[in-house]
């Protein structure tokens, strides 16, 4: 039971601080407008019929990568770097609960005090744009609830596996710029991976990018994709950074010579 | 005005010798800028690979809008982010105060203090791209002047909207990513404002200009610009100019510091 209770307390204390700083969480929400102008520009291109699909799949895979990124956003490197070059992560080492916690808390949180407003826009989306409107089936939605908290957990895990090097350098956020460029541009975030050249495509699916925005928007949208392959691929990437990240906090923690330390 | 042109020589100097301390820092960004190139790349090619093209833009017409738009990024992370985007701090800690007792204007101290090199592949490689593309349009001397003078119109236009937009950290402190929703509409100008449906045309034209960045350039370099969309670059580049100057003096009005 004293599990729970610290989950209890972890959340409720970083959901207190997520909503002190609304107007922030509703700039980041809207700053996440990438995947509703490439909407816009594949809409347009699907009007000739030379695409596989069609104005309205567009609208609503778009419509649903912009959710699946508002409940993936992951900004771990960044207050992990600031912890380990200011010492602030002497103290918490003290505590009889690993740090990573705290960030994964923190990310959980601020979800629940960003999904109102993302709903909001959802929904003046569909206003807009009502021929999109569709219901998906109650199983996709629950396969969609699943696949997509393990997408952020996938997420989540890696960056903060690249956060570890700030044990080593200043910098560590830099890599992970290098990372997003890669996210960017394979995870189908510009773009449904069924417009990809098929090559392109195979190898694409092998890396966790696609798992990350592609796979649960399409199962949201109900576009063909196959299940029990995903969460394997999943799965085993999720295990690989896990290992790595534990590996590199034991390497770390010896080398961490932060202030107080 | 030789004032202000010694003031930013010193500004600059100053600025470059304090980040080529950090010299590892250009390889990753000429890595970034590369990495960003051939994923920008890629997502035009997936327009154009299955014979679809932008209504009235080859393949080539359709890099130098990619190349311009390059350039932009560029521009902004030489310029704009380094500074502007610190003007949300100075309000937070109060040390906006020191910049408006100096005897200089405070929007041209907190507009060109610094400098990062970072940006620098971005333009190189943007302009590459722009050599590429009309070397086999076959453009001249004189298609790439016509164009600079649209650029520089874009270039303003940028650089007001983004000071705007770091301004009203005055009344809400705690802005720190306003420009980063500024910065997410602007990836519209990778592609020219043909290729949106006609909202997103109108939207990207007329409230959040994006069309007078990369596209407006664009039909300069390829010689097909309209003076009307020339002369409207213009009096808007102007126009938002002096506006942010209004601005900012209004803005400082209610400014009342960290400590008072």
């Amino acid at each position: 039971m004293e599990i729970f209770r610290k989950i209890r307390v972890l959340l409720s204390v970083y959901y207190a601080y997520m909503v002190e700083y609304r107007a922030e969480l509703v700039l980041w929400t809207l700053s996440g407008s990438l995947p509703l102008i490439l909407m816009g520009v594949w809409i347009e291109a699907a009007q000739g019929g030379q695409i596989g699909l069609g104005p309205i799949d567009f609208a609503r895979y778009f419509l649903a990568v912009f959710l699946v990124r508002q409940f993936t956003v992951v900004w771990v490197i960044w207050e992990f770097e600031r912890e380990v070059v200011e010492g602030r992560l002497s103290p918490q080492l003290l505590q009889p609960i690993d740090p990573g916690w705290r960030h994964f808390a923190s990310h959980i949180s601020e979800r629940l005090a960003r999904m109102p407003f993302a709903l909001i826009l959802v929904m003046l989306f569909f206003v807009l744009y009502p021929q999109a409107f569709w219901l998906p089936s109650v199983a996709n939605v629950l396969l969609f609830g699943l696949v997509v908290a393990f997408a952020f957990v996938l997420r989540f895990l890696i960056q903060y596996t690249l956060a570890m090097v700030a044990f080593w350098t200043e910098r560590a956020s830099a890599l992970e710029q290098l990372w997003f460029l890669f996210y960017l541009f394979l995870s189908g975030l510009i773009a449904p991976l069924e417009v990809f050249p098929p090559a392109i495509r195979e190898i694409v699916l092998w890396t966790p990018f696609p798992y990350m925005v592609h796979f649960p928007a399409s199962l949201l949208i109900g576009l063909p994709v196959d299940v029990g392959r995903g969460l394997l691929v999943m799965l085993g990437w999720s295990l690989f950074f896990f290992g790595l990240n534990r590996w590199l906090w034991r390497m770390g923690l010896r080398q961490y010579s932060g202030m107080g330390a | 005005m030789g004032y202000y042109l010694n003031v930013l020589k010193l500004f600059w100097g100053a600025a470059l010798a304090a980040e080529l301390e950090y010299r590892a820092n250009f390889v990753l960004a000429t890595l970034s800028s590369l990495g960003n190139l051939v994923g920008s790349l890629f997502g035009l090619f997936l327009f154009y690979r299955t014979g679809y093209t932008f209504e009235g833009w080859s393949w080539e017409e359709a890099l130098v809008v990619l190349g311009l738009f390059t350039v932009l990024q560029g521009f902004s992370s030489t310029f704009l982010v380094p500074n502007l985007n610190r003007i949300v701090s100075h309000v937070q800690q109060g040390t906006l105060d020191f910049v408006l007792l100096k005897p200089i204007s405070s929007q041209f101290w907190l507009s060109t203090r610094t400098l990062s090199p970072w940006g620098l592949p971005d333009l190189v490689f943007g302009g590459m791209l722009i050599g590429y593309a009309g070397t086999r349009l076959g453009l001249g001397v004189g298609d790439y002047l016509s164009s600079t003078v649209p650029l520089l119109f874009g270039l303003v236009i940028l650089y007001s909207l983004w000071f705007m937009l770091g301004a009203t950290s005055i009344w809400f402190v705690k802005v720190y990513n306003v420009t980063e929703v500024l910065r997410g509409l602007l990836e519209a100008g990778r592609y020219p404002i043909v290729a949106f449906p006609s909202a997103y045309r109108f939207f990207f034209t007329f409230i959040i200009p994006v069309a007078f960045l990369t596209t407006i350039p664009a039909e300069a370099l390829l010689g097909r610009g309209e003076v009307v969309w020339a002369l409207g670059s213009g009096i808007l580049a102007l126009g938002l100019l002096l506006f942010s100057r209004v601005f900012w003096r209004f803005a400082l009005r209610f400014y009342t510091s960290a400590s008072s």
